[in-house]
């Protein structure tokens, strides 16, 4: 009986310890996903500089401002527009969906509300690119490093040049390379 | 009968090591000779013990700086108990952008010119039979951008197979298997009878047909004995899990993995359950290039969407 209770009281202690910890998790994610500080456009942050004088206006509309966003905005356009991840009323902030509001360097966290899958993905490190220690210390980087969150699909990028053909390889130190070249040529830098 | 002959033609092996032996004691001491000696009758890397090693290494960062110029370290780092790396490559991700391919020579030393790469990346044309059929794609598609509507892309470099046919093939035990399963090669073991790439399934090896061009400009000096130290002419290379970085502890991420701008590329630790690869097989579809040759590569391919 004695070893019983003595058994049960730190398991309690440990369940509330644990029920306290489960509050602050978003600072212990924060740890836990060193990411660097988001890659804002010059000049537009914080948002409040002007935003902190205009009044929201909640209906969904073409802006006619921030033309360069407008025009580009390509992320399931016919359900959502700004103010569904932009807090109106603090616009530094970002806000997910059940109303908590988020720095712009938690973004993930508003991104994985819908992108569940590769939010799980992205935390155990296998979405994404990963740099660093493999086994130490890893850097993450967050969805917007890679993915511009008004137009998220990548732009196509051109590739590195393609590998000599073995017959234009020239392994003497000197000379022509050992056979002419076929009739459709060689791309590229030559 | 022997004796109508001259008695100078024949040289008995017994008086060839005698004139063998004085001949190098003639040579003084310290000079290039007597290390091309030493170099010539060592023993193979793995019988060394630490003096010979650290003999050998000296000879070598000699040999680099007055040959070649070259101001490197060479290392010889042990593999990490418990380790067995593994490496996972998305392919649902790979777009074809051949970063891995220039990451990669720049930090494994390759030759320029000759150029020699130890990354391949495969173009495919989506809905064809691809996956034991590597003869039917491009490696030297040029496009402007990519990836390119219809197409899909597989980089393949050494699989580091557990089983691998290149070490079977091999006459002078110059390449082998560690115990960390990176499948190595010393270079100054290696004869260039090219049997390895013959038997290689995967078309992985590479071989210096001609003296390698590395400009000392553009030599990586963080270099490891079996890895990326500047290779001569008459040897074959390939990819080594960059093994200068991934046996620091802690270690490095290779190249290729630095570099990709999608992260397709994975690496980590097969033996734990916590790290990257093994959450790649634990949870995607993966599957490992030409399967039914039990050579059992540690390079899985994987779908992760």
């Amino acid at each position: 009986m004695k070893t019983a209770r003595a058994v049960a009281i730190p398991l309690l202690l440990q369940l509330a310890l644990g029920g306290a910890a489960r509050v602050t998790l978003p600072v212990a994610q924060a740890e836990e996903y060193p990411v660097p500080p988001p890659p804002l456009s010059d000049g537009i942050f914080p948002c409040s500089d002007c935003h902190a004088d205009l009044e929201p206006d909640p209906t969904p509309r073409v802006l006619g401002m921030h033309e360069e966003i407008v025009e580009r905005f390509h992320h399931a356009e016919a359900q959502r527009w700004c103010l569904d991840c932009h807090n109106p009323s603090d616009r530094d902030k970002l806000r997910l969906a059940n109303g908590e509001l988020i720095d712009f360097g938690e973004s993930y966290k508003l991104c994985g509300q819908c992108h569940g899958t590769n939010f799980r993905d992205w935390r155990a490190g296998v979405h994404g690119k990963r740099t660093g220690m493999w086994n130490g210390r890893k850097e993450y980087r967050l969805c917007v490093h890679c993915h511009d969150p008004h137009r998220p699909r990548f732009a196509p990028i051109a590739p590195e040049p393609e590998p000599r053909r073995p017959w234009a390889i020239d392994t003497a130190s000197e000379g022509e390379p050992s056979a002419p070249p076929p009739a459709h040529g060689q791309h590229g830098s030559e | 009968m022997s004796t109508t002959r001259d008695p100078h033609d024949t040289i008995s092996r017994r008086s060839f090591l005698k004139l063998a032996g004085l001949g190098s004691l003639a040579i003084p001491a310290g000079s290039a000779d007597a290390s091309i000696w030493e170099a010539f009758f060592r023993k193979s890397f793995r019988e060394m013990n630490r003096d010979e090693v650290g003999a050998m290494l000296e000879r070598l960062e000699r040999r680099y700086a007055e040959e070649h110029g070259y101001q490197l370290a060479v290392k010889v780092t042990g593999p990490l108990p418990g380790v067995k790396y593994g490496y996972g490559l998305d392919l649902s991700r790979c777009v074809g952008c051949r970063r891995c391919v220039y990451g990669c020579v720049q930090e494994n030393n390759q030759s320029r010119d000759p150029q020699l790469h130890w990354i391949t990346v495969l173009r495919f044309a989506k809905g064809e039979k691809w996956v034991n059929d590597l003869e039917r794609a491009d490696a030297y598609y040029h496009a402007e951008a990519v990836p390119e509507d219809g197409y899909f892309y597989m980089p393949v470099q050494c699989q580091h197979c557990e089983d691998s046919p290149c070490e079977k093939a091999c006459p002078t035990k110059a390449t082998w298997r560690e115990p960390d399963g990176i499948v190595v090669i010393d270079y100054d073991w290696c004869i260039g009878c090219r049997f390895c790439m013959a038997a290689c399934p995967y078309g992985a090896r590479r071989f210096n047909w001609g003296e390698p061009g590395l400009p000392a400009a553009e030599l990586n000096p963080d270099t490891h004995y079996l890895g990326n130290r500047p290779r001569p002419k008459g040897v074959v290379e390939k990819c080594s899990f960059c093994i200068q970085r991934v046996r620091e502890n802690p270690g490095r991420y290779p190249a290729c993995v630095e570099i990709c701008p999608v992260g397709a590329r994975k690496f980590g630790n097969l033996l734990d359950p916590a790290s990257e690869i093994r959450y790649c097989i634990d949870n995607k579809r993966v599957f490992r290039l030409k399967e039914d040759l039990n050579t059992n590569p540690k390079f899985f391919y994987f779908f992760a969407t």
